[in-house]
């Protein structure tokens, strides 16, 4: 099977096809993590830098392990120890990096748009980590992975993406990839956040989260930044939780063995009651090691034979 | 042009898989220890028979396994057709077990190896033996089968291929010219 692509940077410019390939060749990676030696020889040679320009434990670690499995050499940049502080330019970063022969460049990126640019300079491989508020590519591949292992598929399922719907592009690319795979998607959380004629993305809009999980198979909830409240989309974390916390009662409103799922860090009691998130419906933890798989696919698919 | 040869048929492939199983018992003096690991995708319904001619033979049934070496190819880098990627699995430890690897053709040797690389890092095997039901010769790399069901020399411009029921609806060993 051929990834006849150079980058990842959105579900967006992805097909359905394509996105079977990774999700298979996902799944083939989940056992590797779970043997004794945690390691195949697959990109041995390989080099994949890691450049993260905003703070991430999670993905960033996720990045990490999945190439160190791979047997690739991974670096990790973090600007806030590098000369970003001196003001180079994130062309003149990447050009640099790009001069060392890299095989993969990941990057994480405040800008919309960072890592589609880098894709047009350099030569090399760009994986999308999150850029701005459009698209993290990767979670949105490890939630459809999730789902389709605890599902057995994803066409026909119904959906709730709650939350601050309007700066996630956690949501934004759950969004295309759901929609892609046929899924049927609803979306909740305070008018304040939630961006105009969002509907054209081909969901639907709710503004109560008992309307949104109504029946539904699988609840994403999206995390609530704390500085929002400062920027005044909410009034208080405490009015945000009594509206749209998710918790036993909303669950009993879903349908039969609804999947609670969040691309963490989660804020317990705020958007997630703590007895939901470490309940019997939540994969939450089973995200994150479907993480590491869906990124050590990606490394696989991308890498190989050059002309 | 000439089309597909079958040289070997049902029969045939039942018989030397039956003396395969008597083989590897004989050798390894029963099934302590033993363990049989099929690679995908040619070795594994070969090994599920010899797994139920050895639970025949010796009333116990040895474990099995399946083994996926497409990580560990050595041709991932030089060809851009990524192969299908598919699971291992063996959900037993291999530490102190007497491994008899299974695959359907034996060509130059560079599946074996890869095999064997991925065996090492589930654990420290007693010993591997490897089982196939074809030797078509034409070896790359300094490895041997210790059970050999045809030795069938073959030039390098044929395809040697065992298709079995499970897979390919009949059981027959079939060589026709090979496509590039």
């Amino acid at each position: 099977m051929i990834l006849q692509k150079k980058d990842i940077l959105g579900i967006k410019d992805l097909s359905v096809e394509e996105i079977g390939i990774i999700l298979d060749t996902a799944e083939s990676f989940v056992e590797v993590s779970s043997r004794e030696i945690k390691k195949v020889p697959t990109l041995r040679g390989k080099t994949i830098i890691n450049l993260f320009y905003e703070a991430s434990t999670r993905t960033r670690t996720s990045f990490e392990i999945a190439g160190k499995r791979l047997s690739a050499d991974t670096i990790n940049i973090s600007t806030s120890t590098s000369s970003v502080v001196k003001g180079e330019t994130l062309i003149d970063t990447a050009r640099t990096l790009e001069a060392m022969n890299p095989d993969v460049i990941v990057i994480r990126h405040s800008a919309s748009g960072a890592p589609h640019m880098l894709a047009r300079m350099v030569r090399q491989s760009i994986i999308n980590a999150g850029d701005g508020a459009n698209e993290h590519p990767t979670q949105a591949l490890l939630d459809l992975m999730t789902i389709r292992l605890k599902k057995g598929g994803v066409a026909g399922l119904k959906v709730a993406i709650v939350g601050d719907i309007a700066h996630s592009r956690v949501a934004r690319s759950n969004i295309y990839g759901l929609h892609k795979m046929g899924a049927q998607v609803t979306v909740a959380g305070p008018a304040t956040m939630m961006p105009r004629d969002i509907e054209g993305l081909g969901v639907e809009v709710r503004t109560s989260l008992e309307e949104a999980v109504s029946g539904v198979d699988v609840i994403m909830m999206l995390r609530i930044q704390a500085e929002r409240q400062q920027q005044n989309f909410f009034p208080s974390l405490r009015e945000y939780a009594r509206r749209y916390c998710l918790s036993r009662r909303h669950l009993d409103l879903a349908g039969p063995d609804v999947l609670v799922m969040h691309p963490g860090p989660i804020n317990r009691g705020v958007e997630i009651a703590p007895e939901i998130a470490d309940g019997p419906s939540s994969v939450i933890l089973e995200q994150v090691t479907n993480g590491v798989a869906v990124r050590m696919a990606l490394l696989y698919l991308l890498t190989g034979g050059k002309q | 042009m000439e089309k597909k040869k079958v040289v070997i048929n049902a029969e045939g492939i039942d018989r030397s898989l039956t003396r395969i199983a008597y083989e590897i018992l004989e050798k390894n003096k029963g099934i302590e220890d033993l363990v049989l690991i099929g690679i995908r995708t040619g070795g594994i319904y070969l090994a599920q028979r010899l797994q139920n001619k050895i639970e025949q033979i010796e009333k116990a049934r040895v474990p099995m396994g399946i083994v996926d070496i497409t990580l560990y190819r050595d041709d991932l880098q030089t060809s851009k057709r990524k192969p299908q990627l598919g699971k291992t699995d063996i959900p037993f430890s291999l530490d102190g077990r007497k491994v008899v690897l299974v695959d359907d053709v034996l060509f130059t040797g560079r599946t074996i190896r890869a095999a064997m690389d991925a065996l090492i890092d589930f654990g420290r095997p007693k010993l591997i033996q490897l089982a196939v039901l074809i030797d078509r010769g034409h070896r790359e790399l300094p490895i041997r089968a210790d059970f050999v069901g045809k030795n069938l020399p073959s030039s390098l411009w044929e395809d040697v291929s065992v298709h079995l029921t499970e897979k390919n609806g009949v059981d027959e060993v079939v060589i026709e010219p090979g496509q590039e």
